[in-house]
């Protein structure tokens, strides 16, 4: 523990927490998302799939509990990171050329906190019902359906997940950077694999909200 | 003057390991009583200081730069001789000794030559064990090529950035040394002046170049690793920031100054372009491997050199010298480029340019090879001349490059004035009239790690020293001294820039000292140089104030030693009535134009007392004795 | 045969590191043969000519190598040509009419000295942390005893490469210096004799990175652009995973390192 908070304590460590918690949380997302697009088959098939996780019953809380860490570890250490870059630059140029940063690379600290009002707003709307039109617990399906028939809802939701998969775009590339998972022979598969694994997460949450919105999803 | 090289007797082979065994020493308790200064922070400077303070002794070292890493060995690009003879071509350690020798036209001292050789070996061990990545074979070994004035390949090198590899090997053994408090470092520190205390170097005056302070070191003894002065004559390859200052205001106190005017005028460098030219950037010797040198057979060809068939063209390296061909030593491809231009053959805007062509090469090797060999080269000039190398033959013309003469130095690398070793290029040591190409990387590096922590152990060990600090008189002198000469200069406020002066004064050294001297020329020199001295200290105008980083102040110091010493330079190459080397006088050639020596009357250092500054120095003679090898006319054909 | 270009060039003069500074416009006259710092010679050698007082910076070899010189010319490290420091860029690079922005490195670990020239010694002090092979002077077995593999010691080269100059904290949107330190820790950790110390290494480096107050490297990757050296962000990975492995490895120079922080 000594060693972890050691490594917490440097920048490279703290690049190295927000690694480590980007992946774990991407896993999560990946799972999110495959049972989100259920919705296209039927609506009760996810239903069922809530009634499968809430069989876990106390577990589902610890890993609720686990994911609000990883988004807190993540948070603190992008908040910790940024105050060290504000510090370390205090005067700034009159004129700096980005040269080969991507625009998702430096918007990660706006999309964060864009994703951050998101996550709020999502609980609130599909967990706890509040934002919600006309929640009935249980029947996730249709909750997800009839919350998306609000058009500022939609688009709400589709602005988000674009944001998600430029962050994702940057975040996912930067892991390997940062756990220093590279070598020559496969760095190129590194962008191949971002921009895969980007496009189907990022994609497949955008379907939703965009299917929504054409009427495609009633 | 008394001269005392200091020669240990006995064979040639055994001088060196002889004299180590009599050195005295100083115990380890001991050395951390002794405070050593190192100026210059180069290949000699942060070996020597790394390496003593390795040793225990208390080290600072200071440096004109903003960071130790970027003296000027790092420029070096070729490679460093050493007598591996890893490519079992018959490489020994006599036959660098003799190259060396040989190379320097026989105006070098057999004894520290010798030793060079032998010590050669070490410093690339010593150097790979520090992580410098020298260039390999495949099968993981040390690779080697050839260099100019060799018939062996005993060059290593890293790419085309040895000089780098190797300062930022010292650079980091002297950080080390930094972070473990045995090495105080002044970066931004200017020397201006030694302080003599009892007869023996006690210490520096330097300049925060940032604060503008004026502040006195003392120390048990001080060491010159300050570089060479090729900057008299404004265009060279040196960095802007290279200069005499230290060495001078040394020489000003006491100690000899040898053969200043042997200088090394390198045969490939990118042509001058315009008036505003600031320096002259280098295309390492190494190219020569594979580039061909020629010229249009006729005067004023002024067709496009693809255009010009082959039995129209004179490889003139070839043709003169046949069994170097274009690997003849620098001081005879240059004047060879010289007398090719002076001919009306030269090319490029001015004429004063030759081909240096790779198409033979290419064709031969393919373009690949010859871009992993000089791809960073070829990168330089094309960006410096917007030409594209391996289409059109390069444009190369000789420049400004080293400086074999320095402060006279004995066996254990002390000047004549006790306590102040010089090591490096500021020293005159180890080249004669010429140095070899990769030479001078080797002879940094034998001084810093190999030799001084040696002999200056034997200085310390065996010298009466007294308490002395920065309190004692010496040192309030010299100060007072040092601040008179920047209030001066701050306060003539004249019309001229210090850089029109030092551009006037390094056209008069190209023109009447550079490539080819003779006694008018030289004469003429003496005059003009101290009419431009005196107008400088009329009606130079240096801005701003001395107590705040001032840039145009530390060159008007600079260019203030040059124009005094640039006087030296031109008395001592009057005087030697020889050419040799470097130094063509055109008085004395033979029929055919090669250099003709005088043994009778020049095989000898010929070392400068400073008198005063309205008195003519005084020139001594220390003998250069040939016991082992045979004074031969040397001959590259 | 050679155009005379008329310039503007907007400059930051600033009389010492407390001082304030200011950007102020000088015209310059140039042709395309002349490199940038020559172009900057000429209008140092007008202004003192005209009793200003001339614009510091920071230059020495005038070849590439030594590091010396910086300036970032209209927001970019170096200015606009890949792979070229100041003092090697010509200025062919520009056209009549251009006007010219030139600022210093900026940075919490670079202050400014004076006009553009600041003071980069925090690179020195992580080197002292650690960015070096422990090997003195004397001590070293014969330089064949030690076999590189050729591809080893190319890769360790193009690390080695680095000049010092500072052009990626410059150009790093954090002011981070992990390209320089990572060219360090990569130049000797692909050596075999840079093995023993490998781990230590890295880990007084990385803390000595952060206690000059450079910014975390969040990958932008625009360090390796601005790089006149091209050093790639490869080398970043491999300090990365160095740290990690040293930092939680079996070893105990990670705690150790730790302990004192």
């Amino acid at each position: 523990m000594n060693r972890v908070f050691a490594l917490w304590q440097t920048a490279v460590g703290k690049k190295v927490a927000m690694a480590v918690s980007g992946i774990l949380l991407v896993a999560f997302l990946i799972s999110h998302m495959a049972s989100n697009v259920l919705v296209f088959t039927a609506p009760e098939k996810l239903d069922a799939y809530a009634e499968w996780l809430r069989g876990f019953g106390p577990l589902l809380w610890v890993a609720r509990a686990g994911l609000l860490a990883l988004v807190g570890i993540h948070i603190a250490a992008a908040w910790q990171l940024t105050r060290m870059a504000r510090a370390a630059r205090p005067k700034g140029y009159a004129r700096l050329e980005h040269q080969v940063s991507s625009y998702a690379a430096r918007t990660m600290r706006y999309g964060g906190v864009l994703i951050l009002v998101f996550i709020v707003f999502h609980i609130l709307h599909y967990t706890t019902g509040d934002f919600h039109p006309d929640f009935v617990p249980g029947e996730v399906g249709r909750n997800l359906v009839v919350g998306m028939q609000v058009k500022w809802t939609a688009a709400f939701y589709a602005i988000s997940m674009i944001a998600i998969g430029a962050h994702f775009y940057h975040g996912i590339w930067s892991v390997f950077q940062t756990l220093g998972l590279n070598h020559p022979s496969w760095n190129r598969s590194r962008v191949t694999l971002t921009l895969g694994l980007t496009l189907v997460v990022a994609g497949g949450f955008l379907s939703i909200p965009l299917a929504a919105l054409f009427g495609l999803l009633r | 003057m008394h001269l005392d090289a200091k020669i240990p007797a006995g064979p040639l082979e055994d001088k060196w390991d002889q004299h180590r065994a009599d050195l005295k020493l100083v115990s380890p308790a001991n050395k951390r009583k002794f405070h050593i200064i190192i100026v210059g922070s180069g290949l000699a400077g942060a070996s020597a200081a790394a390496s003593l303070a390795e040793l225990g002794y208390q080290v600072s070292c200071f440096c004109f730069q903003d960071s130790p890493r970027r003296a000027h060995s790092i420029a070096a690009q070729g490679g460093i001789n050493a007598a591996k003879n890893y490519q079992n071509d018959g490489d020994s350690t006599w036959r660098l000794f003799h190259d060396t020798i040989k190379g320097g036209d026989f105006r070098a001292r057999e004894a520290n030559v010798y030793r060079l050789a032998q010590v050669s070996t070490n410093i690339i061990d010593q150097c790979v064990a520090q992580g410098v990545p020298f260039a390999r074979d495949y099968g993981g070994l040390l690779a080697n090529r050839s260099f100019g004035g060799a018939q062996v390949s005993r060059t290593f090198y890293a790419r085309g950035q040895t000089g780098q590899q190797l300062l930022i090997g010292a650079y980091q053994a002297l950080e080390r040394q930094i972070g473990l408090g045995t090495v105080k470092m002044y970066t931004r520190h200017e020397m201006l002046d030694v302080v003599v205390v009892d007869g023996k170097a006690r210490g520096i005056v330097v300049r925060d170049l940032v604060s503008g302070e004026v502040s006195s070191h003392a120390a048990h003894a001080v060491v010159l690793g300050t570089g060479g002065y090729g900057n008299v004559f404004y265009l060279s390859t040196n960095a802007k920031g290279s200069n005499v200052t230290a060495a001078y205001r040394a020489y000003k106190r006491g100690a000899g100054f040898g053969n200043p005017c042997f200088t090394q005028i390198h045969p490939t460098c990118i042509p001058v372009s315009g008036d505003y030219q600031s320096k002259l950037t280098l295309m390492s010797e190494s190219l020569r491997n594979d580039g061909r040198v020629w010229v249009p057979l006729k005067q004023g060809d002024h067709r496009a050199p693809g255009d010009i068939p082959e039995a129209e063209r004179d490889y003139y390296l070839e043709r003169k010298y046949p069994s170097y061909g274009n690997l003849a030593p620098r001081d005879i491809s240059s004047r060879a480029a010289k007398e090719a231009c002076d001919d009306g053959r030269g090319v490029g805007p001015g004429g004063r340019g030759v081909y240096l062509d790779f198409a033979a090469a290419i064709a031969r090797l393919g373009e690949d090879t010859i871009r992993e060999r000089y791809g960073n080269l070829f990168d330089m000039y094309a960006q410096i001349t917007g030409e594209n190398p391996y289409r059109t033959p390069m444009r190369i013309y000789p420049a400004v490059h080293y400086t074999m003469g320095g402060l006279w130095v004995d066996y254990n690398l002390m000047s004549t004035l006790p306590g102040l070793h010089v090591i490096g290029e500021a020293n005159f040591s180890d080249h004669g009239a010429n140095r070899l190409g990769a030479s001078a990387l080797m002879q940094g590096l034998a001084d810093g790690y190999f030799v001084l922590p040696y002999t200056i152990g034997d200085y310390l060990a065996g010298t009466k020293l007294d308490a002395v600090d920065a309190s004692h008189p010496a040192f309030r002198e010299a100060e007072a001294e040092v601040r008179s000469m920047t209030d001066r200069l701050l306060a003539i406020n004249g019309t001229r820039t210090v850089d029109s002066f030092h551009r006037e004064l390094g056209q008069i050294m190209w023109d009447k000292c550079g490539m080819a001297r003779d006694k008018a020329g030289l004469e003429e020199a003496l005059r003009r140089i101290p009419e431009l001295r005196a107008e400088f200290w009329k009606n130079v105008r240096v801005p701003g104030a001395g107590a705040t980083l001032n840039q145009s102040l530390e060159r008007a110091g600079r260019v203030a030693d040059y124009l005094e010493f640039a006087e030296l330079m031109c008395r001592d190459a009057l005087v030697r009535e020889e050419s040799c080397g470097g130094h063509f006088r055109t008085e004395y050639q033979t029929p055919d134009g090669e250099a003709l020596r005088n043994d009778e009357t020049y095989s000898h250092v010929a070392v400068w007392e400073y008198q005063g500054a309205d008195a003519a120095p005084v020139r001594h003679e220390e003998a250069l004795d040939f016991e082992f090898v045979k004074l031969a006319t040397r001959s590259y054909k | 045969m050679s155009e005379t270009m008329n310039l503007t060039l907007k400059v930051w003069r600033q009389a010492g590191p407390d001082a304030p500074g200011e950007f102020r416009s000088y015209p310059a006259v140039a042709n395309e043969h002349m490199s940038f710092l020559e172009m900057l010679d000429v209008v140092n050698e007008g202004l003192t000519e005209q009793g200003d007082d001339p614009i510091a910076f920071d230059h020495d070899c005038r070849e590439g190598i030594c590091g010396t010189c910086s300036l970032m010319i209209n927001g970019t490290p170096h200015g606009p040509k890949r792979a070229v420091t100041t003092c090697q860029l010509h200025m062919r690079s520009f056209k009549d009419g251009d006007e010219i922005l030139i600022e210093p490195w900026r940075a919490n670990a670079f202050p400014v000295v004076r006009d553009l020239v600041v003071d980069r010694a925090a690179f020195d002090r992580i080197i002292q942390a650690g960015g070096f092979i422990s090997a003195p002077t004397g001590s070293s077995p014969d330089g064949n005893a030690i076999q590189i593999p050729k591809d080893d010691a190319e890769r360790s080269m193009d690390a080695a490469a680095c000049i010092g100059c500072g052009a990626c904290v410059a150009a790093c949107p954090n002011a981070s210096a992990m390209l320089f330190t990572a060219a360090k820790v990569a130049h000797l950790g692909l050596l075999p004799q840079g093995q023993p110390e490998r781990e230590r290494r890295v880990l007084s480096m990385v803390h000595a990175m952060d206690e000059e107050g450079f910014g975390g490297c969040t990958n932008f990757g625009e360090c390796q652009e601005a790089c006149p050296k091209e050093i790639s962000i490869d080398n970043i990975a491999l300090l990365n995973r160095d740290f990690v492995r040293a930092t939680l490895g079996d070893r105990e120079s990670g705690v150790r390192r730790t302990a004192v922080m």
